[in-house]
């Protein structure tokens, strides 16, 4: 008999007990769907690593102190100088080739005072060469300058949503507030830049000079600080990357190169990517489980449609059909079940995927690859798990088919 | 028909069916020797478990023999693997139960077109073509589009002999065949047979009633799976006449 004829005959069968056949499916499109949602959630999560590090700025090196590998010496040298200085800073910017702008970075929280507001906010503490780095700029009044770093002015910018409610209506500008009780004056309000993929809000922040976050803010000798800089060219930065190492080195004496950390975005990339790639792997699989327990359900039902079908092979036998075409109607109605609900749970997948992206504000990207993924994995799934109950029904004794009652 | 009657369709030698269970041999045929020619008509008589179906069911390469040979228009079914015979069931032979044995949920003519599912090259158009001649000459062209249940036990017969005739086999055999069935419904379904076997098919079945043998021509007797009596019928009955002959439906209820 043709394979043609033998898949009228299976979708007969399938239409016959349609609630049926739609259970034992929701199984795969549950599945299929769990599958490709994950997929594109893990590949919406990758796309939002690849944006934050964009969003480093272009050609970015970051340098901060590796503590894991530095704990131990840290005790050793206590004040012998294994840690970041501002001295590093300008020796990276004054001394090593290809260097555009190198800035050191401290992070602090503190409240914020204007008036009668409130707003409790993270501090960063730059250099001027910062804003160069991450490409800032201000939508109300200007940055401050490498002259006031210099000096340790009391000075600011701070983000748009720091206005909006510290200020309300008022202009920010030239005003002064409050920062752990010191007075800054706030110098400009930067272009607004919403949240980041994260859902975490860019604006809500502040900006000073590094010298008086240091002196005024930090208050101690607390020197954790983080070095971000920029490199002339792409095609500069593992040199640049190398010699800031070498200069690190040298400059404090008895250091391995473990002890600092010097990154370039590619690289912070490629962490980050390698993070979202087990992330998705892990989402996949457990998704992946359920479409198991989906083809289970498939060999459930099938075993059950043979016995209760045994007559009807027997019929079938009887009248000429041999094992090849028993054996292929039942896989063909598992392969079926699977392949029409692997189709209908890509489109559940689709929807799900995209209501997910809406919530979430994530952009979420289902790929072509992980339709044929799933595609192919439900039809492997129906081939497997039909096999069992077809060859079951396949090999029925022909007499006995018939009397079974 | 009398020239065809020269023409050896099949015959037995020393067919011997024994069925094991557990420790236990149950001897259902022990050694049946026959010939039969084609266009005969033949009815199968005996006690119950005299092994008339037993032998029905490897004349129609339902089952396997023990041991012994069986030739079948000229192939040695006996020697054929369950491809082979399931290839022979489906051109060679047409079979008729007692219970139908029809597809639940399927159309009379679907339930016809069943075996031309199973045979090579047969265009949906002239497997529907062929179908709806079948149930034409069984008489119930007209409920075609019915299902199993929407028929009665003599329709129901008739769809299952459609089937049988469908793939123009060689022979039909059917096993009590209208053991089912009320005395009309039993002669109409006779009748059936009777013009199937006018056309020229071998007929084989098997009955309990006297009555319905008496429509072949030749009467064989099993007894504890043995042939012991194989005659000819000098004066088989007429179905149709003995139709006519019966008082109307309307007093029978
Ligand atoms: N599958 C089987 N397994 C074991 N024994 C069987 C099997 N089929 C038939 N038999 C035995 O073989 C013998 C012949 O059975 P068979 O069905 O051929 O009788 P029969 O002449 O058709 O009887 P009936 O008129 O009641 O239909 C019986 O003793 C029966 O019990
Ligand atoms: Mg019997």
């Amino acid at each position: 008999m043709s394979i043609f004829g033998i898949i009228r005959i299976a979708l007969k069968s399938l239409t016959r007990n349609k609630t049926r056949t739609f259970l034992t499916m929701l199984g795969i499109i549950i599945g299929v769907a769990a599958v490709i949602t994950m997929l594109a959630i893990g590949q919406g999560a990758k796309k939002i690593v690849e944006d934050q590090v964009n969003s480093m700025g272009t050609n970015v090196i970051m340098v901060t102190v590796n503590f894991m590998q530095s704990s131990s010496n840290v005790r050793q040298a206590a004040g012998g100088g294994t840690l970041l200085e501002v001295e590093d800073v300008e020796a990276i910017r004054d001394n090593v080739d290809g260097v555009l702008y190198a800035s050191t970075v401290y992070n602090t929280w503190g409240q914020l005072k204007f008036e009668g507001s409130n707003w409790r906010t993270g501090i960063m503490g730059v250099d001027a060469d910062y804003f160069f780095i991450r490409d800032m700029k201000t939508s109300q009044g200007e940055l401050f300058h490498a002259s006031e770093v210099e000096m340790g002015a009391k000075v600011c910018v701070i983000g748009k949503t720091v206005a909006d409610n510290l200020f309300g209506d008022v202009d920010p500008v030239d005003k002064i507030i409050r920062i752990r009780n010191i007075p800054f004056t706030v110098k400009g309000v930067l272009e607004a830049k919403g949240q980041n993929v994260m859902g975490m809000d860019q604006d809500d922040t502040v900006i000073a000079p590094y010298t008086t976050v240091y002196t005024r803010l930090l208050g101690q000798r607390w020197r954790n600080m983080m070095v971000l800089v920029s490199a002339k060219s792409k095609e500069a930065i593992q040199v640049v990357q190398q010699d800031i190492l070498d200069l690190l080195q040298s400059r404090h004496r008895g250091t391995t190169s473990e002890v600092f950390s010097v990154r370039t975005q590619t690289e912070l990339a490629d962490t980050a990517n390698s993070v979202s790639n087990t992330l998705t792997i892990l989402l996949a699989s457990i998704a992946g489980i359920s479409l198991l327990v989906g083809g289970i359900g498939i060999m459930n039902i099938m075993l059950v449609s043979v016995t209760e079908r045994i007559k009807e092979i027997g019929i079938r036998m009887a009248v000429g059909a041999g094992k090849r075409d028993v054996l292929l109607q039942f896989i063909i109605e598992a392969v079926a079940i699977s392949i029409i609900g692997g189709i209908l749970g890509i489109f559940l997948g689709f929807a799900a995927a995209k209501i997910v992206g809406d919530i979430m504000k994530w952009s979420v990207a289902v790929t072509p690859w992980s339709v044929v993924l799933s595609v192919g994995f439900s039809m492997a799934i129906g081939i497997f798990f039909g096999w069992y109950p077809a060859s079951k029904a396949a090999n029925l004794n022909l007499i006995d088919a018939l009397r079974y009652e | 028909m009398a020239n065809q009657d020269k023409t050896r369709l099949l015959s037995t030698e020393h067919l011997i069916k024994t069925y094991t269970m557990g420790d236990i041999q149950v001897h259902a045929l022990r050694g049946i020797d026959l010939n039969i020619n084609t266009g005969e008509f033949i009815a199968i008589m005996g006690a119950s478990g005299s092994g008339k179906t037993t032998f029905m069911n490897l004349l129609g390469c339902l089952d396997k023999p023990t041991s012994g040979s069986y030739i079948l228009d000229g192939i040695a079914v006996h020697q054929m693997s369950e491809t082979e015979l399931s290839q022979i069931r489906n051109q060679k032979i047409g079979y008729v139960f007692q219970s139908f044995y029809l597809l639940p949920r399927t159309t009379a003519l679907e339930n016809v077109e069943l075996p031309l599912l199973y045979c090579k090259k047969c265009s949906l158009h002239e497997r529907h073509e062929k179908a709806r001649h079948a149930l034409s000459i069984v008489g119930i062209a007209d409920r075609a589009k019915h299902f199993p249940n929407q028929l009665s036990g003599g329709q129901q017969q008739r769809v299952a002999i459609a089937r049988a005739i469908v793939n123009d086999p060689v022979f039909i055999l059917a096993d009590e065949p209208t053991g089912n069935l009320d005395t009309r419904t039993s002669i109409e379904v006779m009748a059936v047979f009777q013009e199937l076997h006018r056309q020229g098919k071998t007929i084989v079945l098997v009955t309990h009633e006297n009555d319905i043998a008496q429509y072949s021509d030749r009467l064989i007797t099993f007894r504890d799976g043995k042939i012991i009596s194989d005659r000819v019928n000098p004066s088989p009955r007429i179905a149709t006449d003995d139709l006519m002959n019966l008082p109307s439906l309307d007093e029978e209820d």
